[in-house]
């Protein structure tokens, strides 16, 4: 009896940083921002530059040119700089824009990285194949908030 | 001497070019091949697509000046060796009928201008037809013969054979009567955001064509140059191919080579370059 009440206060305790991240479907946007962190915590800047620079995940050099990144080659010139992004805006603008630009920008090209759907002939990653099911979000709520806690330190 | 220099000169022009620019297609540089045939890269847009595009562009304006160079010259363009095995396979007799294809077309260079003009209608008047479709249609109904996979080798070969024919002349799809419904759903795919990236054609090739995604040099898109030796695949790749990895791209379920949404896409595409010389072959990165 008492291991079994230790067993379930470890599982809930194990659960815990899980509900506080905010599901995409609850992602409430102000004029495009969000207040609060996605996961209920800071992010870390470091791994947030890891992900912007991923293909499979942020790839957000693939658009935006970032001169803090010297050493990453081939940043594109799609959308625009990100240098001074945190003199532009805020964090919670940052966020919702990282979470689903469309909020900002209407009609925005860049992709929602903080949202599951719909999705027209949604495929399965860069397979070329279909997905059936909810896709997961492209980023998780963690690395959103990471990559919110690089973009804040981006000023001029 | 002096034709050297000035060759550096226009050399070393370029490359100051396109470090300041990003934004280019290529200025002041004209496709010649062979040091003979003039081609049209540049041209005013069709009123179907005048909407759409300020200025028609080749694919080949936004290539670097080594890729450039390599479709200037066919001893130097890698493409010219798979259309040496179209040529060949043109008079190869294959299949139950004991024929090839220049038993009923003569020479290939009866296929003049046809390229130009493709995607059309096929005789029936019931289906748009692909190049392919065509050659695929006389293996099976006349030769007695096979069809050939939609981007195997010997279907690239033989496109790109046919292709060289109409060299020079201006691509110009019939995009009314019965093509005219195609040319539609062709259009409404061109600006429709698929996948988990929601991108279109549009947001690269016509929003977006002389920026860079990493280190692709987005064009319009063209068709002009198909097939294409592409240098990164290092073989010719057929249109529907490269439809396919471009859908593939914003992660979603693409479409098959052949399909109606495929060749329907074509007739679009190929309506936007209307006026662009077909290249009969390209090369590209």
């Amino acid at each position: 009896m008492k291991q079994q009440m230790m067993l379930g206060a470890a599982l809930v305790l194990a659960a815990l940083p899980a509900m506080a991240e905010t599901p995409v479907a609850e992602v409430k946007y102000v004029d495009g921002a969000i207040a609060e962190s996605l996961t209920g915590a800071p992010g870390d800047a470091a791994a947030g530059a890891k992900v912007m620079t991923n293909r499979g995940q942020g790839n957000c050099v693939a658009c935006h040119v970032i001169s803090a990144m010297p050493d990453v080659p081939f940043q594109g010139n799609i959308g625009p700089t990100l240098d001074g992004a945190a003199d532009r805006w805020t964090e919670a603008e940052l966020r919702g824009i990282v979470a689903d630009a469309k909020h900002t920008f209407e009609g925005s090209m860049m992709p929602s990285f903080y949202k599951t759907g719909p999705y027209i002939r949604q495929g399965d990653g860069y397979t070329g194949k279909g997905f059936e099911g909810t896709l997961p979000p492209i980023l998780t709520a963690e690395q959103v908030e990471d990559v919110v806690a690089y973009l804040v330190t981006l000023k001029e | 001497m002096l034709r050297q220099g000035r060759t550096f000169l226009a050399a070393a022009l370029a490359v100051c070019v396109a470090g300041a620019a990003s934004a280019d297609p290529v200025e002041g540089e004209e496709l010649v091949i062979n040091g003979d045939i003039t081609l049209v890269t540049r041209v005013a847009p069709a009123a179907s697509v005048a909407d759409a595009l300020p200025e028609v562009l080749s694919g080949w304006l936004f290539r670097d000046e080594a890729t450039r160079a390599m479709e200037m010259d066919d001893f130097d363009n890698p493409a010219m060796l798979a259309v040496d095995v179209g040529l060949e396979l043109w008079d190869t007799v294959d299949g139950s009928e004991g024929k090839s294809c220049a038993s009923c077309h003569g020479d290939i260079s009866s296929m003049k201008g046809l390229r130009a003009k493709l995607p059309k209608m096929n005789a029936a008047g019931d289906d748009l037809w692909s190049m392919e479709n065509f050659i695929n249609d006389c293996r099976t109904n006349r030769m007695g013969a096979d069809a050939w996979k939609w981007s195997g080798s010997e279907m690239t070969a033989m496109t790109g054979a046919i292709s060289l024919q109409s060299r020079g002349m201006p691509m110009s799809v019939a995009i009314d009567g019965p093509a005219a419904e195609w040319w539609a759903k062709g259009k409404e795919m061109y600006y429709t955001r698929t996948g988990q990236l929601e991108l279109s054609c549009a947001n690269c090739h016509e929003d977006n064509y002389g920026n860079h995604i990493r280190a692709d040099h987005l064009s319009q898109g063209q068709l002009s140059g198909f097939p294409v030796y592409r240098l990164k695949n290092a073989k010719l790749v057929s249109i529907h191919n490269r439809f396919k990895g471009c859908v593939r791209d914003t992660r979603a379920e693409t479409y098959a080579e052949g399909s109606p949404e495929f060749r329907a896409l074509e007739l679009y595409v190929a309506s936007r370059g209307e006026g662009l010389s077909i290249e009969g072959v390209g090369v590209r990165p």
